[in-house]
């Protein structure tokens, strides 16, 4: 090891977007874990607020600030690192090292990159230089050509002959790329990814190969292990985020395992890769000649969403070995960290099968498809961990928390099984039930027989449980299947099974994912369930009196439920273990830091679903369970849970109940005196237009239980609200549709709190930027509130306390509330931790979930924890990846689409806020700014701002009634014309010549939205990477702040400077 | 669904779904943790008398290939017990299914069964001997006991010779893989694949080196495997050893070999090159082992298991003698010790 090192620079991989997700929170973490062993110490920067490796106790310092060269400069002078880590924080953090690097930064201020060196970075990321290495050592890969024009590009085309792969260099999963099977499609993807990029690249399609990926690992001796393969069910085509992944490979025999593996090894010592990379290849199911026929499609060579998943599948700490090699150990020298007894340098073997399936959320997108390609759309994904494949899948379908019990499901939505879309394995069983061959689908889906095959075995048993369920339950349960299908394919109740079960003593045994199966005793706990099993690997029995806690972790992340709430869980665990009580985590999310086999006494990597905890429940016998801290997915098991007798730990699964139900909510609030919007829950269509017209429209429109607003939205007349009647009632088939007065031009306000018994023991009063109407999760957050007047407050925490206090809550809590004119109403109440846990947590330097974990497990009346008055602010600002989604149309709404967040400090909110905007990626304006505002109420509200952007000098375009509004005023604008005017120049023209450096579209509500010319103004901006304001509030928020502060003025302060971390 | 009965020697006794030959069997009940290449481990004669464990459930996934892709002509495994059987395997090397290839080889398949338990099983009591019970009981057999080496030995002297001849290679087959001598084929070796009683000096073969292969059983049955090795050092011809060839060699050396105790049968064991940083992952199936703290004279160790420090190999300090446990051929399993095959023919090349 290189004793020199005293100081590494990590840089984290900011919000979490689609194809860059919580997996580099995982990397990251472990990174400062392998770092801080060697007493190094670790300097962080990583707006994520959300994230565990930016928690007290992780890193040394930690600075809540853009990953941008800019940003990373000042924090190198401040600190002086003597290396940096560049692999552990995505693209993002790639990207800005290569940048430095080309600026001679490192050089100038004698920072060392650790592991790789950026020369091999390069090549992997420079398609013509990959290629030109590959063939010096006479290994495949796809023939291609880069142009640097769309005419090259469609004459290279024309050589491969359709279709062909088009590839930009430089993206986060395989953006503006994709098989095209035209001219036409050619030139429209070619002249998009050339505006980001100069050069892109013409590809012979592979498409219908099957898609294989090698996890390697490399250290300065020349040492080199391939940690994992894995293999695409769904074939070349469908990225492999976007993939169905099973691992080990199944349909590899030892020849094209063990050549793909050699492959793989000689590309990595060519590269002179230190620490891990990922190689993927796509491998011909019928080579022409006898012998393997292969390509290799890419190489990352850094960690990776596979290697975060390599690492969960086989137990081998991918990342913490890859910062041990960057900091110049040998894997020989570096231990097992699951057995204990054997050492880094060698491969796992499995004795299970795991299964990825990824979660996709294209509903919450207007105008997005439900198809699936090359691209990568999918926001999380879960893995299953069997041992069989039918018994894996199904789990894995279950954990998905999309409403389906298995691969199979009436639920699932009528499409074609043979198009790529979310749910084609559910289709392909579902035919398969209804007699279509294997053959035949196979043929039509280029998916293996084999697999197709298997899932035959589940729609056959389908089809024999229809007819009774004789003594097939034990074999049922093999397969895979929940008592909740078992019960329905037998005409019985669920609850009749699961009894059935427990007289016949048919339960799942636990094993051990040990990386050597069984071969040497695993001190591991890194536990899942099989049917398939005759006994358990570990002892689960309990010793008397001893304190122990299940934590339910929050499944897969989605929009609505991401790495915030795997920070509330780890917290509470690491928590729960401080006080003395032995730890147990639930979850099945491989993009996780909870799934980390050290972050508890045991981890269950196995479903989140009331039948599966109840098993575990029985199992370990616990002190409780802890449902509070994972979000919706572990708070919605609370009622089937405490049905079955299980001891939910803090605020009781009645008052959860009372606060879920808006029935029963409602009830107390009137109870309380609590104003709330106008609201019924109404089930037919007569009813809820006649109620919406009786409070007047616009309405909202929601169904029962809300994750980030289901078919949430806003009605604005009756044909709205019966299309979107139409919509909730798809998702709602057990409770009713609510309709509730939209109140406009409110003001939104949230409070996280903790409470114990019913008595508040701290809180934090967050404001939204954007007015109500746009989703929480979708909102800027403000903490302190600096536009909330002290009336408004008082009121605020009267309720709170009000709602405490009935309810008597003990743990975690968030209510949202409206203020229109001093007024305020509550709109919603979660009895739960919120997305916004982790940054009020770190905004106040108050950790909130430590509190509530303590309420949940003392008995005792805890003090009030309060925070002195904050002298600084924190900003949260949501990231979006509608860049990623086909025809999304970018707009906030009612229903949540951020996926991820950001949060960021100032000493006043325009230099957090600035801060926080530049963390999402949005390049402050130079010269000039495009203005579209819709409705005049909006044009008036804007001239304030359009005054600003005129006295910063900046130049304004307009659309015509924007200019003519402005005009009127004194403010000088150059008009661009919408298409339909049909006059030059065009907002388009200047938008894809990049002649604007922003634009601003505010559209009016009651024009037609998501077509005509606001949408193409938006999404055209969008695909040409410029900045976008949609949200007027949010607007002037942003170019008050320009006035008020330049870049000199955003400071590079670590977190300690605003908050005494004791 | 026919079921049958595993009966290990201790009384443990479990039931799974038989296929493939539907008949009883006995033998040593081994398990391997590889994850590919069920085939080749099959085909493997150091499995002789055992029946094999697969700790990696899916077993039959790729069905099974052509002949001249298994590692002898037959199935030398007792019978397999699997977690999970596929029946409907899809490979474009596929020939025919598992299950209709053990049939036809008279071998039986358990499957349904907890192989992890099984595993860990064997290794907290060591390998046991235990039975299939499908028709009929029978008894516990040791195959420890019997010169398996002779059992899967080649009959008589074959000739194998590449396109191109650059050496004459004596290859002692003890039950050696195929792809030892394919290995050797590649590298323009002329072949004698000799049985493993088949004295090369007294038949006045002209070899420029001896490879003895791998091979079931305790090396101490080969005692005329262990003679023609002594003369082969005594005639200081270079020789190379794998495996068996590894314990054989040391005790025509002087040396010593014992049983351990649940062997080594696995893709994944890291091995280190003594006096240097560097780590090869092998393919290795033993369950015997060389003593390093009886190594004959002039020997000193060459590789070591870096996760039990058991011996993997050994070097003759001045002589071209030397010999590891693990398989450089691989067959199932990785390939980063194939070079030993160039080292071999560059000491016989240097004579």
């Amino acid at each position: 090891m290189d004793k020199k090192i005293k100081r590494v620079l990590l840089l984290g991989s900011g919000a979490l977007q689609i194809g860059q997700a919580g997996e580099f929170d995982y990397s990251g973490s472990q990174a400062i874990k392998a770092l801080k062993e060697e007493n190094i110490e670790v300097i962080l920067i990583n707006p994520n607020i959300a994230t565990i490796q930016t928690s007290e106790n992780f890193a040394t310092r930690v600075y809540f600030l853009p990953v941008d060269t800019h940003f990373v400069e000042e924090v190198i002078k401040k600190e002086k690192p003597d290396g940096i880590l560049l692999s552990f924080g995505g693209q993002t953090a790639l990207n800005c090292g290569l940048e430095l690097e080309n600026l001679g930064i490192f050089k100038k201020h004698k920072v060392k990159v650790l592991g790789t060196p950026t020369a091999a970075i390069e090549t992997t990321e420079d398609r013509q230089k990959f290629a030109d290495l590959l063939r010096s050592i006479n290994l495949l890969t796809p023939q291609s050509h880069a142009v640097n024009s769309v005419k090259l590009a469609l004459s290279v085309a024309q050589k491969f002959s359709y279709p062909v792969m088009i590839r930009s260099g430089y993206s986060l999963g395989g953006q503006d790329s994709g098989v095209v099977y035209s001219k036409e499609e050619v030139k429209v993807i070619a002249s998009k990814a050339l505006a980001k990029t100069s050069q892109i690249l013409i590809e012979e399609s592979v498409a219908g190969w099957k898609e294989i990926e090698y996890e390697v690992v490399r250290d300065k001796y020349d040492n080199c292990i391939t940690v994992c393969n894995m293999e695409n069910i769904d074939p070349m085509g469908i990225h492999t985020g976007e993939s169905v992944v099973v691992a080990p490979s199944q349909t590899l025999n030892n020849y094209e395992y063990h050549k793909l593996r050699q492959i793989a090894i000689k590309v990595v010592r060519k590269l002179g890769i230190v620490g891990e990379c990922n190689i993927q290849y796509a491998l011909n199911p019928k080579p022409k000649n006898g012998k393997i026929e292969y390509r290799i499609i890419e190489v990352n060579a850094r960690l990776s969403r596979s290697s975060a998943l390599a690492s969960k599948a086989t137990g081998y700490p991918l990342a913490y070995v890859a910062a041990k090699l960057a900091l110049g150990y040998g894997l020989t020298e570096i231990k097992n960290s699951v057995t204990r007894k054997t050492i880094a340098c060698f491969e796992p073997a499995l004795d299970y099968i795991v299964v990825k399936f990824p979660r996709w959320d294209l509903g919450k997108f207007v105008k997005s498809q439900p198809i699936i390609g090359s691209s990568m759309q999918s926001v999380g994904e879960v893995m299953a961990v069997g041992r069989n494949f039918e018994e894996t899948i199904q789990k894995a379908a279950r954990m998905l928390d999309m409403g389906s019990q298995g691969i199979i499901d009436e639920k699932i939505p009528k499409i074609d099984y043979k198009l790529p879309t979310p749910w084609r394995l559910f289709k392909i069983t579902e035919e398969l039930k209804r007699g279509t061959s294997v053959a035949k689908i196979a043929k039509e889906t280029h998916i293996d027989a084999f697999f197709i095959s298997k899932l035959k075995n589940i729609a056959d048993f389908e089809n024999v449980l229809s007819k009774g369920l004789g003594a097939n339950i034990k074999k049922a349960k093999q397969l895979g299947f929940s008592d909740k299908r078992i019960a329905k394919l037998t005409n019985s109740q669920a609850e009749e099974i699961t009894a059935l079960r427990s007289k016949q003593n048919i339960h799942p045994y636990v094993k051990q994912i040990d990386t050597l199966a069984a071969e040497y005793p695993a001190e591991t706990n890194y536990l899942y369930l099989t049917y398939n099993a005759e006994k358990d690997d570990v002892s689960t029995s309990q010793k008397p009196k001893a304190k122990s806690v299940i934590v339910l972790g929050s499944g897969p992340y989605r929009i609505g439920s991401s790495v915030e709430f795997d920070w509330c869980s780890v917290t509470c665990a690491q928590t729960a273990k401080d006080l003395g009580y032995s730890t147990i985590i639930i979850n099945c999310n491989p993009e996780t830091v909870s799934t980390d086999y050290d972050m508890a006494d045991k981890l269950y990597f196995d479903e989140l679903t009331a039948e599966t905890v109840f098993e575990i429940y029985k199992k370990e016998n616990p002190t409780g369970v802890i449902v509070s801290v994972g979000g919706q997915t572990p708070n919605n098991l609370s009622e089937e849970l405490s049905q079955n007798g299980v001891k939910i730990l803090g605020t009781s699964q009645k008052s959860i109940d009372s606060a879920e139900d808006r029935n029963k909510f409602s009830k107390l609030c009137d109870k309380l005196g609590i104003d709330q919007p106008k609201w019924a829950a109404l089930k037919a269509t007569e009813d809820a237009i006649r109620f919406a017209q009786k409070i007047g429209f616009p309405v909202l429109v929601r169904p029962s239980y809300v994750l980030s607003g289901v078919a949430f939205n806003i009605a604005l007349d009756k044909n709205d609200l019966k299309t979107y009647l139409e919509m909730a009632s798809q998702v709602s088939d057990k409770y009713p549709v609510v309709i509730s007065k939209y109140i406009e031009n409110a003001k939104e306000i949230e409070i996280d709190a903790v409470a114990q018994y019913g008595k508040i023991l701290t809180y934090a009063i967050s404001e939204h930027v954007e007015n109500a109407g746009v989703h929480s999760g979708d909102a800027t957050l403000v903490l302190p509130s600096q536009k909330v007047n002290e009336q408004t407050k008082k009121q605020i925490m009267a309720i709170t306390q009000k709602i405490a206090s009935n309810l008597a809550i003990t743990g975690p809590f968030n209510i949202q509330f409206l203020a229109k004119e001093n007024k305020v109403m509550v709109i919603e109440c979660n009895l739960r931790a919120s997305r916004s846990f982790p940054f009020v947590s770190k905004v106040t330097g108050v950790n909130f979930i430590k509190l509530a974990t303590k309420t949940m497990l003392t008995s005792s009346q805890l003090p009030a924890t309060n925070y002195q008055i904050l002298d600084h602010v924190g900003v949260k600002a949501p990231q979006f990846s509608f860049t990623r989604i086909k025809g999304a149309d970018p707009v906030l709404r009612v229903e949540m689409s951020s996926t991820g967040e950001v949060a960021t400090f100032g000493k006043d909110v325009w230099e957090a806020f600035l801060k926080s905007q530049m963390a999402i990626g949005i390049k402050m304006p130079k010269k000039s700014v495009f203005a579209s505002i819709g409705g005049d109420e909006n044009k008036e509200r804007f001239l304030e701002t359009a005054k600003i952007l005129a006295r910063l000098g900046l130049k304004i375009y307009a659309t015509s009634g924007t200019s003519a509004y402005l005009k009127k005023y004194g403010i000088l604008t150059t008009t661009l014309f919408k298409i339909h005017e049909n006059k030059k120049p065009t907002i388009i023209d200047y938008i894809t010549s990049k002649k604007v450096d922003m634009v601003i579209n505010i559209f009016d509500p009651y024009e037609a939205m998501h077509s005509g010319d606001g949408y193409k103004i938006r999404r055209a901006t969008l695909d040409f990477g410029i900045p976008l304001l949609t949200n007027l509030q949010n607007t002037e928020l942003f170019i008050e702040s320009l006035s008020k502060k330049s870049l000199v003025d955003l400071k590079p302060m670590p977190w300690n400077s605003y908050i005494n971390l004791s | 669904m026919a079921v049958a009965k595993l009966i290990l020697e201790d009384g443990t006794t479990t039931t799974g779904q038989l296929f493939g030959a539907p008949i009883s069997v006995s033998g040593e009940v081994v398990f391997a943790t590889g994850m590919v290449g069920y085939d080749m481990s099959m085909t493997d004669p150091s499995y002789a008398g055992q029946i094999l464990v697969f700790t990696y459930p899916l077993i039959g996934n790729w069905g099974v290939p052509k002949e001249k892709y298994w590692e002898s002509s037959k199935v030398h495994t007792k019978a397999i017990i699997v977690g999970d059987l596929t029946t409907a395997p899809n490979h474009w090397q596929m020939q025919q299914t598992l299950d209709a290839w053990a049939r036809s080889q008279g071998v039986p398949i358990l499957s349904g069964i907890d192989t992890r338990a099984l595993a860990q099983k064997l290794r907290d009591h060591g390998v046991m001997l235990g039975k299939i019970v499908a028709s009929h009981d029978l008894k516990f057999e040791d195959p420890n006991k019997r010169n398996l080496v002779a059992e899967v030995s080649v009959a008589k002297l074959q000739i194998h010779k590449p396109k191109n001849i650059k050496y004459k290679i004596g290859l002692l087959n003890c039950g050696s893989k195929r792809n030892i001598l394919n290995s050797l084929l590649k590298r323009d070796a002329m072949v004698y694949e000799m049985p493993w009683d088949y004295d090369p000096f007294t038949n006045k073969l002209e070899l420029d080196g001896l490879l003895i292969s791998n091979g079931p059983g305790d090396p101490k049955m080969a005692d005329k495997s262990i003679a023609i090795v002594k003369k082969s050092m005594e005639a200081k011809l270079p020789t190379f050893g794998v495996c068996l060839g590894n314990q054989l060699l040391a005790l025509a050396a002087g040396g010593d070999t014992y049983k351990l105790k649940f062997g080594h049968r696995s893709q994944n064991q890291p091995t280190i090159e003594i006096g240097t940083n560097r780590c090869y992952i092998t393919t290795q199936n033993h369950g015997f082992a060389v003593d390093e703290k009886k190594l004959p004279k002039g020997f000193k160790p060459w590789f070591t298991n870096a996760n039990d420090g058991t011996n993997e190999g050994i070097k003759h300090e001045k002589l071209p003698f030397f010999t590891i446990q693990f398989h450089p051929e691989a067959t199932p399993g990785p390939t980063d010790t194939l070079w030993l095959f160039d080292y071999f023919l560059e000491r016989v090349r240097n004579g």
